[in-house]
């Protein structure tokens, strides 16, 4: 700094700036004498100061920096001293930038993570615990005085559940969204049910035929009312999962526009430098330079791998829990159905005369395994997505196993329906709720199998995810240690430059 | 989601309209039917245009005079006769009797949750035709049809009778042939034992009153309304629920139907008298004549013996307490 430049001497600092400035107010009144009365910003403080009489009134704290700037712009030292503040300006606006919107999206992610994908599996496990609970009653109800005391618990632990993951649903939701809705009409709608589970249950201890009355009643109440309110609350959450992954993976366009308006802007100073003194290197400048390009191709790394490893927890995890958590679902559903056929013995039907609750089994059916009764699952039936979508061995084993176990289940259902047509209601009861070989015990074996792949999905989702979050690990700090670092070398570089000048 | 109770009744009543849509069609068809009944004889024997049969010819089908059907005489049926025919001896050869019977309904046709045996006035009344036709300890299949399905399953012969709280009407003879009336019902009003609610009358204004789809107890409501507003549900025992939740105010259907429900809620009853009139036979194939004779036959001895008749045991068994005042089985009518 403490030594000057003898080699080539800078241009006459006044010579060149006296040119410049006069071409600049030259071409400045050219404008505003041919543009419009109204002309503003420059234009309008250069009218301004030929006109006194209006300037007066016209004159702002704006128009007085625009004619500073303009007094100053007239000479090189001054000229620098804004190009230094811009630039350190715009290297810690590229810092800020960065620093806001990467901690933006590591909200996001950790949004994901830590609540939206719980509170979506939440709201999966109370329409999951309500299905169980309609399924579970009506298997208890078939049983009637035999019922066993596992039902008995299993009913009302699914009960407990919903209850429980409904109050803790209710304290992460706002008073107004739509899931308070849902969750507001699921709590006054559950005592209700239960209500009507515990007359049917009484009823039919006692031998009468109202039971199943109240029984059907019930679950056309689960069915018209309860699940479609935990569904409307599964799909507020998961749109809320979508609005966090959205957030975390959207480009931070804001923060990269600036790295490259920062770059840009240090490039042409050292451009000017060049041209004006040919010195290659103005060490501040090159530093700054080197801080912002390092910040830029972090952000872009860093949220490249980040984005990647969400889209994976996304591919491979979020959706197969899904659509595995909807298999959970018809799967249930199919067998409250086929408990409920007995239940209703032919007592309610459809438009074309079918059984009402048997179609709804075999629409259950259809969507879990695609059409067929053997075989493989259909690629676009629940199981046959989940199989897709399942990566490894260990994802699609027990999907595979769900499948099997479906095709068993669709056989003895069979055998059920047959006996249940000839009129042999005792051998359909048997098969149906019996012990071994009945459908009950394959239904629970489904159960299970799509269970155990939800917990692997749930797991590959969770280490998917945690490793894009870490990739941001790290940038917030750096990026604001570096731009400050960045703007110090900007106003150091061109500082040195403006030491020539005294 | 698939439909539920409130699609149910949606449902029902998009069937009842699909029904009056198909009124006229089913009435062709059946028009046409007894046409072809008529005429394949004739056609056989190079007879000159067909002409309709005079009444009381025997022919192959058990009930000629179903074109002739009027609401009084709908309940005479063919005279009774003990002989085996193609029917009969179709059941001897199977060594089994299939009856379509209702398994929700107490008292008549019910499943016992306790012993898991389906009970009740009807299944006597079967265990009657079934001894009769294959003796002592017979083999029984007893299959539980849904009401809309009892027409279906005799013209398919999935099963050989119905009995099953079956109203005898000219509709259904011109689908199926009866047995001469066993039980006489009629649709009533029920309603909570306190209730302002006297009969089917104008006490039903402003009340909520309901009753099956596709009932006899809806078409009657909506000729005469009586001010109430009328729920309908898919089944008749689903107005107990409705009306023991507060959500109906009273029951209009069979008071056979009406007493099942008060035989299972002591704090309901039945109000005022039958309004309309509706006997119970048992339904066979139009084509069974023999069976048709055979069991009005069962029924004859079925009813045979006054006070001490079988038919007044299973009365006194599982209806008189809640359907109490009847002193002896219908008179049976007989058409030939």
């Amino acid at each position: 700094m403490s030594n000057p430049q003898t080699g080539t001497a800078p241009p006459s600092p006044s010579g060149r700036a006296a040119g410049s400035a006069a071409s600049s107010a030259g071409a400045g009144s050219t404008a505003s004498s041919t543009g419009s009365a109204a002309g503003t910003g420059l234009g309008g403080a250069l009218l301004s100061s030929t006109d006194p009489a209006q300037g007066a009134r016209r004159r702002t704290a704006w128009a007085d920096g625009v004619d500073q700037l303009r007094a100053t712009a007239t000479t090189e030292p001054g000229r620098l001293r804004i190009i230094g503040a811009v630039l350190a300006f715009l290297v810690l606006a590229f810092g800020a930038a960065t620093a806001w919107q990467v901690a933006d999206r590591s909200a996001a992610a950790r949004d994901v993570v830590a609540r939206s994908q719980p509170l979506t599996a939440d709201a999966a496990d109370i329409y999951r615990s309500l299905a169980d609970a309609d399924t579970t009653a009506a298997a208890g109800f078939l049983a009637g005085g035999k019922e066993t005391q596992a039902t008995r618990e299993r009913y009302e632990n699914d009960i407990a559940t919903a209850a429980r993951l409904l109050a803790k649903a209710s304290s992460n939701t706002s008073g107004s969204d739509a899931a308070a809705h849902q969750i507001g009409k699921l709590n006054s709608l559950l005592p209700r049910y239960t209500g009507l589970i515990e007359t049917a249950r009484t009823n039919n201890r006692q031998g009468l035929p109202l039971g199943g009355a109240y029984l059907r009643y019930a679950n056309a109440q689960m069915r018209d009312e309860l699940l479609p309110a935990a569904r409307g609350l599964y799909t507020t959450e998961t749109a809320r999962l979508g609005e966090d992954y959205d957030a975390a993976k959207a480009w931070p366009w804001l923060a990269l526009s600036a790295g490259v308006l920062a770059l840009g802007a240090l490039t042409w100073a050292q451009r000017r430098t060049y041209r004006r003194t040919n010195r290659v290197f103005n060490r501040g400048l090159l530093a700054a330079t080197t801080a912002s390009a390092v910040v830029l191709l972090w952000l872009v790394a860093g949220h490249s791998v980040a984005r990647s490893g969400l889209n994976t927890s996304y591919e491979s995890g979020a959706r197969s829990l899904k659509v595995l958590n909807e298999a959970r679902i018809d799967a249930l559903q199919a067998r409250g159905d086929e408990n409920l056929t007995l239940v209703a013995r032919g007592a309610v039907v459809t438009k074309d005369q079918q059984d009402f609750y048997e179609v709804g089994y075999r629409t259950g059916m259809r969507d879990l395994a695609g059409p067929g009764r053997s075989g493989a699952a259909a690629a676009n039936s629940r199981l046959g997505t989940a199989l897709t979508l399942a990566d490894d061995d260990t994802g699609r084993r027990p999907v595979r196993e769900a499948v099997e176990t479906v095709r068993q289940w669709q056989a003895r259902h069979a055998e059920a329906r047959a006996a249940d047509d000839q009129g042999d209601y005792d051998r359909a009861l048997a098969k149906v709720i019996g012990g071994e070989a009945a459908t009950g015990q394959s239904f629970d074996r489904v159960d299970s199998r799509l269970a155990q792949a939800l917990a692997h999905e749930q797991q590959e989702f969770r280490r998917a995810a945690d490793d894009g979050r870490g990739a941001l690990d790290g940038l917030v700090a750096g990026a604001v240690v570096l731009a400050v670092l960045g703007a110090t070398g900007a106003v150091l570089g061109i500082g040195r430059r403006l030491s020539e000048y005294r | 989601m698939r439909p539920g109770d409130g699609d149910m009744t949606k449902r029902a009543r998009g069937l009842r309209n699909l029904r009056a849509a198909l009124a006229p069609v089913a009435a062709g068809v059946c028009v046409m039917a007894a046409a072809a009944a008529v005429l394949v004889p004739v056609l056989g024997s190079d007879a000159p245009a067909p002409r309709p049969l005079p009444h009381g010819t025997s022919t192959a089908h058990a009930d000629a005079t179903a074109a002739d059907c009027t609401p009084g005489n709908a309940a005479a049926s063919l005279r009774p006769s003990p002989d085996d025919g193609p029917a009969v001896d179709r059941i001897k050869a199977r060594g089994r009797l299939i009856v379509g019977v209702d398994q929700n309904t107490y008292r008549w046709g019910y499943r016992n949750p306790a012993t898991g045996d389906l009970e009740g006035f009807d299944i006597d009344l079967v265990r009657a035709i079934a001894e009769d036709i294959l003796g002592a300890d017979p083999k029984i299949t007893f299959r539980a049809i849904p009401t809309n399905q009892r027409i279906p399953a005799l013209q398919e012969r999935t099963v050989d009778l119905v009995v099953r709280t079956m109203t005898i009407n000219c509709a259904r003879k011109r689908q199926v042939a009866f047995s001469t009336a066993y039980f006489q019902g009629g649709q009533q009003v029920l309603a909570p034992k306190d209730s302002s609610i006297t009969a089917f009358d104008d006490s039903l204004k402003g009340k909520r009153v309901c009753t099956a789809a596709g009932s006899t107890g809806e078409s009657r409501l909506a000729e005469e309304r009586h001010g109430a507003r009328v729920v309908t549900v898919p089944n008749q025992l689903d107005c107990l629920v409705r009306l023991q939740l507060g959500e109906a105010d009273a029951v209009v259907t069979d008071n056979a139907l009406a007493a099942a429900q008060a035989a299972q809620d002591p704090t309901v009853q039945l109000k005022g008298k039958p309004f309309t009139d509706e006997p119970y036979g048992v339904a066979v194939n139009r084509a069974d004549a023999d069976l048709v004779r055979r069991v009005n036959k069962v029924l004859e001895d079925y009813r045979d013996g006054g006070s001490g008749s079988r038919w007044m045991a299973a009365y006194k068994k599982w209806l008189q307490a809640d359907l109490p005042g009847i002193t002896k089985a219908p008179e049976p009518q007989y058409s030939d």
